[in-house]
């Protein structure tokens, strides 16, 4: 089942199928790597508010060389415009803003994902560890934490887990797992199966899954 | 009215081996330039230093890392630089990592007279090892306690005589809760209103938590430069 997949290909897919969950009229926080891809898919008639955790609601396309303003940037540093309607604030008033339940959805990347929702993106033990920034505030304040990640790691092993291995950000804190395999919802007696991306078929995506995996009875297949 | 210093190596003069500063800034942004410039020179070391990140090797905190004047560093996000990850295998300087939000509402609290709190970040991980968990409304939340600090460096766009100050965009960031939570406070501005007052409308930080103020050319390096390519 080894199947040659472009990994920038692979990014793009995981990030379209986000986009989708995104609604009109959300406020969302995006994570750094394959999260940060998301904004670029988010369709022109839906009315989105993105948050950036360092104090800015409104993040806008990234500048001309000649817009470029140092000292407006994103949660992963890069330059950024404000978009029509943002505001600037304060970090601590941004995490008021996190932890006080106004936002309507983060997406998040993730190493381990467990059953239970247990999210696991920080740290990996024996290497240097950078720090946790925002991601263990946000898992608790957004209203719906979706993870979106790559579903085996570079060995091959799944990254969907019974129990996570690596050291937690959140415990119980992910609603769905997008990858670029399947969409997994995390429910109260387990993972179900609910979508299949376009060249898997069920029985891959349970083989490749480490977790016990019902399916839903409204699963589709091939949906991005 | 508040002190004006004339130079960036009188204002740091106060700050004695072994005081505990908060800096100012998010990655690159906000970040008093000068005074950590007047620290490095002023050779002051065994510092704890709270800030959300720790420079970049050749700028911004790096350089007290550099200069091995830090003993610990409180932050949430600190591996951008490759001395930063030297000094900490090799037990020079001690870390201590919070999440981003708890330490902004550890500093305003610090500055608000607030001995600590209760908040869901980092329930069930390994930080909450030790720490009093308790329930309210049927979810856990942990108790954390208020940040202080000896000297507050912060950095602000815009500066008054009663200490009134206005940040730019982004670089708002730790500074206004730095500013009410440092024992004393110097502000860095770039611009200093000298015959004026700044507009009370547009006020972000009250001069009554700034101590000193100083004015200085900025660099505004920029981390991580993204531009959209002309169509």
């Amino acid at each position: 089942m080894l199947k040659q997949i472009d990994k920038g290909l692979v990014r793009e897919t995981i990030a379209k199928r986000a986009e989708q969950e995104i609604v009109s009229g959300y406020y969302v926080n995006l994570g750094i790597g394959i999260p940060t891809i998301v904004a670029n898919f988010i369709q022109q008639d839906k009315e989105v508010v993105l948050q950036s955790e360092n104090g800015l609601l409104g993040i806008g396309v990234s500048p001309l060389k000649e817009e470029v303003d140092p000292e407006l940037i994103n949660a992963g540093k890069e330059t950024v415009t404000a978009s029509s309607g943002a505001s600037f604030f304060s970090s601590a008033e941004s995490f008021a803003m996190i932890r006080g339940g106004h936002l309507d959805l983060a997406i998040l990347g993730g190493m381990e994902v467990s059953e239970n929702g247990d999210l696991a993106n920080w740290m990996i033990p024996g290497k240097m560890i950078k720090g946790m920034g925002g991601a263990m505030d946000i898992v608790h304040g957004a209203r719906k934490i979706v993870v979106v990640m790559e579903h085996v790691n570079r060995e091959g092993a799944s990254k969907i887990v019974k129990q996570c291995q690596l050291p937690l950000t959140g415990k119980g804190v992910v609603s769905r797992i997008i990858t670029e395999r399947a969409v997994i919802d995390v429910e109260k007696d387990g993972l179900v199966l609910m979508e299949v991306a376009k060249g898997w078929t069920v029985e891959e995506v349970i083989e490749s899954t480490n977790a016990t995996l019902g399916i839903s009875d409204e699963l589709k297949v091939a949906t991005y | 009215m508040k002190k004006v210093y004339k130079s960036f190596q009188e204002a740091v003069t106060e700050i004695k081996d072994g005081s505990t500063i908060m800096v100012g800034g998010f990655g690159l942004v906000g970040i008093p330039e000068n005074l950590i410039l007047a620290l490095v020179e002023s050779k002051v070391k065994h510092l704890t230093v709270i800030s959300n990140n720790c420079g970049v090797d050749d700028w911004g905190l790096g350089l007290l890392l550099e200069n091995n004047q830090i003993n610990k560093m409180i932050g949430s996000y600190v591996g951008e630089n490759k001395e930063f990850e030297r000094q900490v295998l090799s037990g020079e300087l001690e870390v201590e990592l919070i999440p981003q939000g708890t330490l902004a509402e550890r500093i305003r609290a610090g500055g608000a007279g607030i001995p600590a709190f209760y908040t869901p970040a980092g329930v069930g991980t390994p930080i909450a090892e030790g720490q009093e968990v308790r329930r309210f409304e049927g979810r856990d939340y942990m108790l954390q306690t208020a940040l202080k600090a000896d000297f507050s460096l912060v950095r602000a766009a815009l500066g008054d005589r009663s200490g009134n100050l206005i940040y730019n965009k982004t670089a708002r960031n730790f500074n206004p809760m730095m500013a009410a939570a440092g024992n004393r406070t110097i502000a860095e501005v770039e611009d200093f209103v000298e015959a004026d007052f700044l507009d009370p409308e547009q006020v972000h930080t009250p001069g009554i938590y700034v101590d000193g103020i100083i004015v200085g050319i900025q660099e505004k390096r920029i981390e991580r430069l993204t531009v959209k390519q002309e169509a």
